[in-house]
């Protein structure tokens, strides 16, 4: 059977899977739609959490940048988990105790306020498409690519399977499903790694695998022989970073305080029954996650290894078929600057512009030509970093059903994750905007018809995005967990912590957050790119870490404003002391 | 109320703890000591790169758990705990 057969097979299943479990818990509620009933088990809600947190970007594009920056992607590694310990510790079981539906409901009540909702609204819809339409890329390169349809046909695809399970389900099928896509996903990601980590060190876990002797027989530790290996070749070693050291931390505390932000992934934590399932359920939802997480350093290194091991010094004209492949996808490019026909792959970035742009074509080789010029060094090879995950287990020759699995498990990452974004959507449109602020009449069925139509609007507007990707999006990456680091994260926790926090206070903080980010990055990203470096930046902090300054700033404004306005009501404070309370 | 207060602050010191060693193995170690930690040696890892790429994340996972125990026995102790078992 081939490679395609497989893959059809393989995501056909897994598609089927998702829509019988869509049948299966149809919601019959505004709450079932929301936060399913809050009947969800922890250990469920736990994994649930983990799909809904990894997205295409942790399961495919992770690994890949870890691969070629070594050190530094240690910031996405702690940033991206550590969150969770701020979200279990400061801020689930509070949330949960509150007891409403979203993250705007916390900040409109806690700060009685119609206009601090609205703010509130604003965030979590810009946040949540700049977070989908990352996801809608991600199905549409695991598409093109394995299955060899359309782009737009795969992105097409894909919406229609999420218009189903979360238009019809609500929260309640997307949990359900979110825990099959877990499975699916996890699966997909450990098997390769473990094929892998036992190919070069006979060691079965690629956690320890990294850590381990190469089994060639040289008795060199793996990281070492890939610190020889890099240096050798003009890079950087592995181990070595090259970002500096504020940088790092303020790019890690954004990440961290933005994920404990993300209303997505605070959401989840509505749905289950008490207190303390919150926070065991952080807990449990940090190991399905942490599986993956101290798996992708270890993926990174043995692909960066293979890489250098497979692709160094061949004759392009016998280069294996998955480099063709992918130069025909336009993520390899390959220029033969020294006209021997051999790929000599070293450091430093072979193209000027640093990205391919093809022309028309084949050269002597019978590569694509291309319209770059030859930069100021040795490297011949582009390889975009986001195939690394995809293209591995080709490149390690593991047999072709390892290959379809990872399709599938590609496809369930971008998935779930878009699911839980467009809930937040709709959610955010249909409760917050409808019922809460505009049409405050309606009834619990009109809002729940309105939180469809919401979801199946937001569906479409998703895919899109999908088909035509806006420019911006890998620019624009950076502020989704930016504005929520300098927005949600300082607003709720001061909301939970400190009875004196008023609703002046909350909204000057905010605001202040909000813009300093916001401009810094617009600033850097959009109206001065070619300034976007290490001498111009405020202190040395990237627009990436900006956040966690904004973070600051909200802080500081919000305790000195709320310090000379009238305290908040009494029943306020009341509700304050109550959300610290498990016991009602 | 005063039972309330007493077992806020309770729950504000074991917040404290748990926070101080999440700063301790994620930004001391991993970010701004790991330069001096790469010397040392765990198996195959330099102990940096080991702290930020593997160690951090097993420290973050025990935290919570650790922080559900201790935060379940404060709630029997004050009799804040919801009803109903596991």
């Amino acid at each position: 059977m081939s490679a395609q057969f497989l893959t059809y097979l393989f995501v056909g299943a897994t598609f089927s899977v998702y829509i019988g479990i869509a049948i299966w818990s149809r919601s019959a509620s505004t709450s079932d739609f929301y936060v399913a009933g809050s009947h969800v088990h922890p250990i469920a809600n736990g994994a649930a959490t983990a799909a809904d947190w990894m997205s295409a970007a942790s399961f495919l594009s992770m690994a890949g940048i870890i691969a070629f920056e070594g050190a530094d992607g240690a910031r996405y590694l702690m940033g991206w988990t550590g969150g969770y310990v701020l979200l279990a510790l400061l801020l689930a079981p509070y949330l949960r105790k509150f007891a409403k539906y979203t993250v705007p409901d916390f900040v409109g009540d806690r700060y009685y306020s119609h206009a601090a909702r609205l703010v509130a609204v604003v965030c979590v819809i810009f946040i949540s498409f700049t977070y989908v339409a990352g996801q809608m890329r991600g199905v549409g390169v695991v598409f093109s690519r394995f299955l060899e349809v359309d782009i737009n046909l795969g992105v097409v695809i894909g919406m229609g399977i999420v218009f189903f399970y979360a238009v019809m389900g609500g929260m309640k099928g997307i949990t359900y499903t979110q825990v099959a896509q877990y499975c699916v996903l996890i699966f997909a990601y450990l098997v390769p790694a473990i094929f892998i980590s036992v190919m070069l060190t006979n060691n079965p876990f690629p956690m320890l695998g990294l850590g381990s002797e190469m089994n060639d027989g040289s008795g060199d530790y793996l990281l070492d022989r890939l610190d020889g290996m890099t240096t050798e070749l003009g890079m950087t070693a592995f181990t070595d970073g090259s970002k500096s050291t504020i940088d790092m931390f303020f790019i890690t505390a954004a990440l961290m305080a933005g994920t404990a932000g993300l209303p997505h992934v605070i959401v989840r934590f509505f749905t289950v029954p008490r207190v303390r399932d919150a926070r065991i359920s952080a807990g449990y939802a940090l190991i399905f996650i942490a599986l993956l997480y101290t798996t992708a350093p270890a993926v990174a290194a043995f692909a960066r290894i293979n890489i250098i091991n497979h692709v160094d010094g061949i004759v392009y004209e016998q280069a294996p078929e998955w480099f063709r492949k992918w130069e025909d996808t336009g993520l390899i490019a390959w220029l033969d600057k020294n006209e021997d026909g051999q790929v000599q792959y070293r450091g430093g970035s072979a193209l000027d512009p640093a990205t391919p742009d093809y022309g028309q074509g084949r050269g002597d080789s019978g590569e694509r030509m291309l319209n770059n010029a030859a930069s100021d060094n040795d490297n011949e090879l582009y390889i975009d970093r986001d195939i690394i995950v995809l293209a591995h287990p080709e490149i390690a020759r593991l047999p072709d059903w390892v290959v379809a699995l990872v399709a599938a498990g590609g496809l369930a990452a971008a998935l779930s994750t878009a699911a839980g974004l467009l809930l937040v959507i709709s959610t955010a449109i249909s409760h917050d905007l409808m019922k809460k602020t505009f049409m405050p009449r309606i009834n619990d069925r009109q809002e729940l018809l309105f939180a469809r139509i919401a979801a199946a609007v937001a569906v479409c507007v998703a895919g899109l995005f999908g088909i035509y990707p806006p420019g911006f999006v890998a620019q624009v990456v950076a502020f989704a967990f930016g504005l929520a680091a300098a927005s949600f994260f300082p607003v709720i926790l001061l909301g939970i912590f400190s009875t004196r926090m008023n609703k002046e206070g909350a909204i000057a903080g905010m605001v202040t957050g909000l813009t300093f980010t916001f401009g810094y990055i617009v600033y850097f990203k959009f109206v001065s790119p070619e300034s976007d470096n290490a001498v111009y930046w405020l202190f040395g902090i990237s627009p990436e870490g900006i956040g966690t300054l904004g973070m600051l700033l909200n802080f500081a404004v919000s305790l000195i404003v709320s310090r000379f306005t009238p305290a908040p009501p009494a029943e306020i404070q009341a509700i304050v002391q109550n959300i610290r309370v498990p016991r009602t | 109320m005063s039972n309330n207060n007493a077992y806020w602050r309770a729950n504000l010191r074991l917040m404290v703890v748990l926070l101080l060693v999440w700063f301790l193995v994620s930004f001391v170690c991993g970010i701004l000591i790991v330069d001096y930690l790469d010397q040392f040696h765990l198996f195959g890892y330099k102990l940096g790169f080991w702290f930020s790429q593997q160690g951090s994340i097993y420290f973050f996972v025990a935290l919570i758990f650790v922080y559900a125990w201790r935060m379940n026995r404060l709630d029997k102790r004050f009799g804040v705990d919801e009803e109903g078992d596991d």
